[in-house]
């Protein structure tokens, strides 16, 4: 097991590094010159010459690259003489547009998408798996079919039309709740659940549109196996037959599918974000584009990607745990 | 049908008469089984032999009440020792279930659970019926593990059932089965999943309990070998319907029915020699939806043309008693069954008293 984990951490090593290198190349191949970015419309050759020397864009690609891995790791220093910014590992460059680390940008987002992930993950799980428990116990009755048709139009409404539908009435049109403006649950709970409320349902009702259905198939699934058949044969209560037997095997391959879809909405829920103007990494992804602030670009993608990477590691490791027959190796 | 315990209302341990078991689909009626009747005695081994789709793991899933009552119409009677199952609430049937009566699976491996030990599997199935401490139920388990022949049973309980060989899974399935010590045990096709010197194993196994706890068994299988080796008895199936009843004397060596013919013509025998081609039976088994109209098996019955105005297109045959204990569903008439006994099995065939 330890030996498994040991493997799974250095390809994992690996696979961050091939993705900062193809993410590396891929903004440098863009037609945008990021030094002519760094100034406004009052922009003088020489300026740019300055800030493409400071920003150590006047190197070659490799040395470029070489920067980026040593900043990451060790820190790094950018410009030279007199005017000279030092920037401390993990360093994933500096946005010259915004004035600031991309560390500490995406640090300063990251709380906002925490808390809308969490929230969301939260109620999706327990509407999701309960209603889809329910529905595949009552198969082919209209309860069933209620709740798939339900899961369906949930599933193909897109974010952006609930968001913006929500957002006109509940808060433009009847003023139920005030304008979204995120504060830190710590610092004003009230007006903390008040702003989360509209994104933890926008964002809820798409993913458990999803597990309703993934929860009611894994569990029509389970209850044809036959070792439910068994449980019922050894007189055992159609009770415990459901919850000790079925939920136990049904809900296993569901940790899976939850602890990606929770990983990749840390990396930012981007159409939420900006509908409820959420300064969360979602919404940070955005302007970066929008600025072609490429240091930023860069750095969320690998954020995100270190996310789901490392959520990968912990669902399978997960799985060995809860299904005896996984053995890692 | 023999009379020497009287147990049940009918002098029976086990009395299924007119069983009939129906799914409502979208496609229309499946009838799964349709009228079987059967009796057996404790202490005595029943088999159920017919093709799949026969109706034969309906029938035995129906006497154990595993059928979703609000999916399927059940009809008829099962009467275990005097009380009918059938007319019982689910609740007093899911009581017997695991104790009085218990069910033995095909595929071991898909039939425990893959995610609990052997030893919890027992441990539950003790404990459903018996009001005893965990610690109690275990032992008991291993006693039981120990009984059905797995070696070092206490080791073996904390085992999950992939860690064990297919041989040693069924017997922990037997061991389950057996925990409550049932007077009716059903095995579905127990030996069809196993290599074949392991099934030689879980049959001598059988028998060797059927000794000690004194339980009426039902076999069901394809496998006339596995017949040969435990029936006392024996019903053939077909089409949900039952075509053939007698002694398994009667069956080997007086069969009647086409369909049974088939059944043994198609069965390799190593006394024929290998120039001898087998003999089987043309075409599929029906459909339980759109059953023909006369009887089951007149489209792949090669002597219909025996029976003299078109009655097996027209007609169903009727249960005939045609010896003692022995009963057959055929609108020929004795002698030309008898003569194309002959014929097809040969030697085999004895002449009846």
């Amino acid at each position: 097991m330890s030996g498994y984990i040991v493997r799974r951490l250095i390809s994992m090593v690996l696979m961050l590094l091939l993705l900062t290198l193809v993410v590396f190349l891929l903004f440098s191949v863009l037609p945008t010159d990021p030094a002519r970015l760094t100034c406004g419309k009052a922009c003088t050759p020489e300026v740019v010459a300055a800030n493409r020397h400071n920003l150590g864009l006047d190197l070659p690609l490799w040395k470029q690259y070489w920067e980026f891995l040593k900043g990451l790791f060790i820190g790094r220093t950018y410009g030279s003489g007199t005017q000279t910014y030092s920037c401390d590992a993990p360093c994933l460059g500096y946005s010259f547009k915004r004035g600031e680390e991309v560390t500490t940008l995406i640090k300063q987002g990251f709380p906002a998408t925490f808390w809308l992930a969490v929230g969301a993950f939260i109620m999706w799980i327990s509407v999701g798996v309960s209603v889809g428990i329910y529905a595949a116990l009552r198969r082919g009755k209209w309860q069933d079919k209620t709740v798939m048709g339900i899961s369906l139009i949930g599933y193909s409404l897109p974010s952006f039309f609930i968001g913006l539908v929500l957002l006109y009435f509940i808060i433009l049109k009847w003023e139920l709740l005030p304008y979204p403006s995120y504060v830190s649950p710590f610092e004003n709970p009230v007006a903390f659940f008040q702003t989360m409320l509209l994104p933890w349902i926008v964002l809820a009702i798409l993913y458990a549109a999803f597990y309703m259905r993934l929860t009611r198939n894994q569990m029509l699934d389970t209850l044809g196996e036959d070792y439910i058949r068994t449980a019922r044969a050894k007189g055992l209560s159609e009770r415990i037959v459901i919850r000790k037997h079925g939920l136990r095997a049904g809900l296993t391959p569901i940790v899976t599918a939850a602890g990606l879809d929770l990983a990749g909405l840390l990396g930012g829920a981007i159409i939420t974000e900006s509908i409820f103007s959420l300064p969360g990494i979602g919404s940070l992804a955005v302007n970066s584009v929008v600025d072609a602030d490429l240091p930023l670009i860069v750095g969320i993608t690998l954020v995100t990607a270190t996310f789901i990477i490392v959520a990968n590691l912990i669902v399978d490791l997960l799985y060995a745990v809860i299904d005896p027959r996984v053995r890692l190796v | 049908m023999s009379t020497n315990s009287s147990t049940g209302a009918g002098g029976n341990y086990l009395d299924v008469r007119d069983l009939r078991v129906e799914f409502p689909t979208e496609d229309g009626l499946v009838r799964a089984v349709d009228g079987v009747s059967f009796s057996l005695q404790r202490g005595q081994t029943l088999a159920i032999v017919g093709e799949s789709g026969s109706g034969k793991s309906v029938t035995s899933q129906a006497i154990m009440g595993l059928h979703n009552r609000k999916s399927a119409n059940i009809s008829g009677q099962v009467i275990l020792e005097g009380e009918d199952l059938i007319a019982m609430s689910d609740e007093g049937v899911r009581k017997l279930r695991g104790q009085k009566m218990a069910m033995i699976f095909q595929d071991p491996l898909s039939s425990l659970h893959p995610f609990y030990t052997v030893g919890k599997q027992l441990v539950e199935a003790v404990r459903v019926h018996q009001d005893v401490s965990k610690d109690a139920a275990r032992k008991q388990a291993i006693a039981m593990l120990d009984r059905v022949g797995i070696p070092n049973p206490d080791r073996r309980a904390d085992d999950y059932p992939h860690q064990l060989s297919g041989g040693m899974r069924q017997r922990v399935m037997i061991a389950m089965a057996l925990l409550n010590s049932p007077t009716l045990l059903i095995a579905d096709e127990p030996t069809t999943a196993l290599d074949v010197t392991v099934q030689a194993q879980i049959l001598e196994l059988l028998k060797d309990l059927q000794r000690d706890f004194n339980t009426a068994i039902i076999v069901i299988t394809h496998d006339l070998g596995v017949v040969a080796d435990m029936a006392d008895e024996v019903v053939v199936m077909y089409g949900g319907r039952l075509v053939e009843h007698g002694s398994v004397h009667d069956i080997f060596h007086r069969p009647e029915m086409p369909y049974t013919l088939g059944l043994l013509a198609s069965m390799p025998r190593l006394d024929h020699g290998r120039s001898s081609r087998l003999d089987p039976i043309p075409g599929l088994p029906p459909s339980l939806i759109r059953l023909p109209q006369g009887c089951v098996f007149r489209p792949r019955c090669t002597y219909h043309d025996k029976v003299p105005g078109g009655l097996c297109d027209t007609e169903r045959p009727e249960l005939i008693t045609t010896g003692p204990n022995h009963e057959v569903r055929c609108h020929m008439t004795a002698d030309v069954r008898r003569a194309i006994a002959v014929e097809r099995l040969g030697a085999r065939i004895e002449e009846t008293a």
